[in-house]
């Protein structure tokens, strides 16, 4: 039978006990977030006046998030959207961009219309 | 008189028990939800019965009535592990029907994050060995490691899980040199842990665990078709990157090898992976090294390319983590599609779960299962059999509730 080597790893746990932990608490202080990547994809943001209403959003909407309105604009139900930035990328105007802003949270269903 | 009954009971008992445990569908250690109707002596597995199904989702029926660019997003979704091998096969099969060529970098981007999956992959499985085995303190180290390549895809891609990296005719987003400087960095971290993972796996206590346990020899892994690291395990020299090379594996076919092992138990196809990460590595050093400059995608709009995608159908392969992926895809011409197939390896993977089942204990059900990376489960279900009769009747959750109501109404 070969040695055990158990030694070695219980040596790392023990290590562990002093060492600061690898998990970051939520939001327990301010600034103590794992910070965000520039390339991060968030919740949706739109620019009315500079959307020309090709809506060629909606036709490349994976999740149905995307509806135009009357006056030929778009309107998105981020509850269904699974930030893929497919919208992002079609629109020829940029007015539609993904913020950082991850918590998409809410207690009222309305509050995640954006129009 | 009275000892002499007893002594009868129990020789009956002995020879006659022969229980029905039912072994799924949820279960939160292991992915694939898979109902497993386990028939056991004592301890000993004497037959596994298997039901699949439980999270038919109906994808492929969804995605016939969407455009390509909708299907791409939809499909990546099929797997959270390997999201990226989904894309890339499909849109591999997309790009066969098009006829359209992706420039070398987009092609090498895709496939370092191909590889950069199979590592993250490859850890997440093996943390889940340590942790069947109960050798908590390396699923713990394991996911560490595993932790920061997730931040990695973060940075490259946007997005831990669901990259989205593919797009029709090359990649969305490019790798910059700061991000390269950091994959490389990480490469050498990697290397070292992983090294010290595969020291922890050889020590003397997890090898008695794990050797000679669930026994899958050759000429069962060729008959049953496995595919991946389950057959690599029983010495079935397939590799999709080899042997039908896509991406930019043709350029890179001689910075790697593939993995095998003789043996064909849990241990052989531990191995197997920890191996495969440092192939993995190379890989990922050679990319970097040799990474072509160019343009990542067609400056086109992706609804021109969609109209240029005539009506024609493909199958296309990849080498996903667990093993061979296969696409078929027939477009309409109009920018849908008339039909998806999509077969994935844990399928071709699971039935060799009843040779390797057969034989063994209760108790190593969670690592057999475990060892071939699909994902299981348990609930509360109550399998009760009247020997006399011979019946067996299954309870599930809803009439296990009505029965401890109506228990507690009684009271």
């Amino acid at each position: 039978m070969r040695a055990l080597r158990v030694g070695k790893m219980l040596r790392d746990t023990l290590r562990s006990l002093f060492r600061r932990p690898v998990t970051v608490e939520y939001m327990t202080k301010p600034g103590s977030m794992v910070p965000l990547p520039e390339r991060f994809r968030g919740k949706l943001t739109y620019d009315k006046s500079a959307c020309i209403g090709c809506l060629l959003c909606i036709r490349v909407c994976p999740g149905g998030v995307i509806t135009s309105t009357e006056e030929r604009k778009a309107s998105f139900n981020i509850s269904r959207c699974i930030f893929c930035g497919q919208c992002v990328e079609i629109c020829p105007k940029g007015a539609i961009k993904m913020s950082s802003q991850f918590e998409v949270v809410t207690y009222d269903k309305n509050g995640l219309l954006i129009k | 008189m009275v000892v002499k009954r007893s002594t009868e009971r129990t020789e009956k008992e002995v020879e006659y028990t022969r229980l029905r445990i039912p072994f799924g569908p949820v279960h939160p250690a292991l992915k694939e939800p898979v109902l497993l109707r386990i028939s056991v002596r004592g301890e000993e597995i004497i037959d596994v019965d298997m039901t699949l199904g439980h999270v038919h989702r109906g994808i492929e029926s969804l995605a016939e009535g969407r455009n390509l660019i909708q299907t791409l997003y939809l499909i990546e979704r099929i797997c959270g592990i390997c999201s990226h091998s989904h894309t890339t096969c499909f849109i591999q099969a997309l790009e066969e029907i098009g006829s359209i060529i992706p420039s070398e970098r987009a092609l090498y981007l895709r496939t370092l994050i191909f590889e950069m999956e199979r590592i993250h992959s490859h850890l997440l499985l093996l943390g889940v060995m340590a942790y069947e085995i109960g050798f908590d303190t390396l699923f713990m180290f394991t996911w560490h490691v595993r932790e920061k390549i997730l931040d990695l895809f973060e940075k490259i891609t946007g997005n831990r899980i669901h990259h989205a990296m593919n797009t029709i005719g090359g990649v969305r987003w490019d790798l910059t040199s700061q991000m390269a400087g950091e994959v490389k960095a990480y490469m050498r971290e990697i290397e070292k842990s992983t090294k010290y993972i595969h020291s922890a796996f050889t020590d003397g206590t997890v090898e008695k665990r794990i050797c000679n346990l669930g026994v899958l020899d050759y000429n069962d892994a060729i008959k049953l078709c496995v595919v991946g690291p389950t057959a690599r395990g029983s010495g079935v020299n397939i590799d999709v990157r080899k042997d039908h090379p896509y991406a930019a594996y043709d350029e890179l076919k001689g910075d790697f090898s593939v993995i095998t092992r003789k043996d064909g138990d849990v241990y052989a196809r531990t191995e197997v992976r920890i191996f495969e990460v440092f192939e993995s590595i190379n890989i990922i050093k050679a990319i970097l090294d040799r990474l072509p400059n160019g343009s990542i995608r067609p400056e086109e709009n992706v609804f021109r390319i969609m109209k240029r995608i005539p009506e024609g159908e493909a199958v296309s392969l990849v080498e996903a983590p667990r093993g061979e992926l296969l696409y078929f895809v027939k477009t309409d011409g109009k920018g849908g599609l008339i039909r998806l197939k999509v077969r994935t390896p844990t399928f071709s993977n699971l039935l060799s779960l009843k040779r390797m089942l057969v034989g063994c204990e209760i108790a190593d059900i969670p690592v057999i299962v475990a060892s071939i990376d699909p994902c299981l489960s348990c609930t509360n279900r109550v399998t009760i059999i009247n020997q006399e009769k011979g019946k067996s009747k299954v309870i599930d959750m809803d009439s296990l509730r009505r029965m401890v109501r109506r228990k507690w109404m009684r009271r």
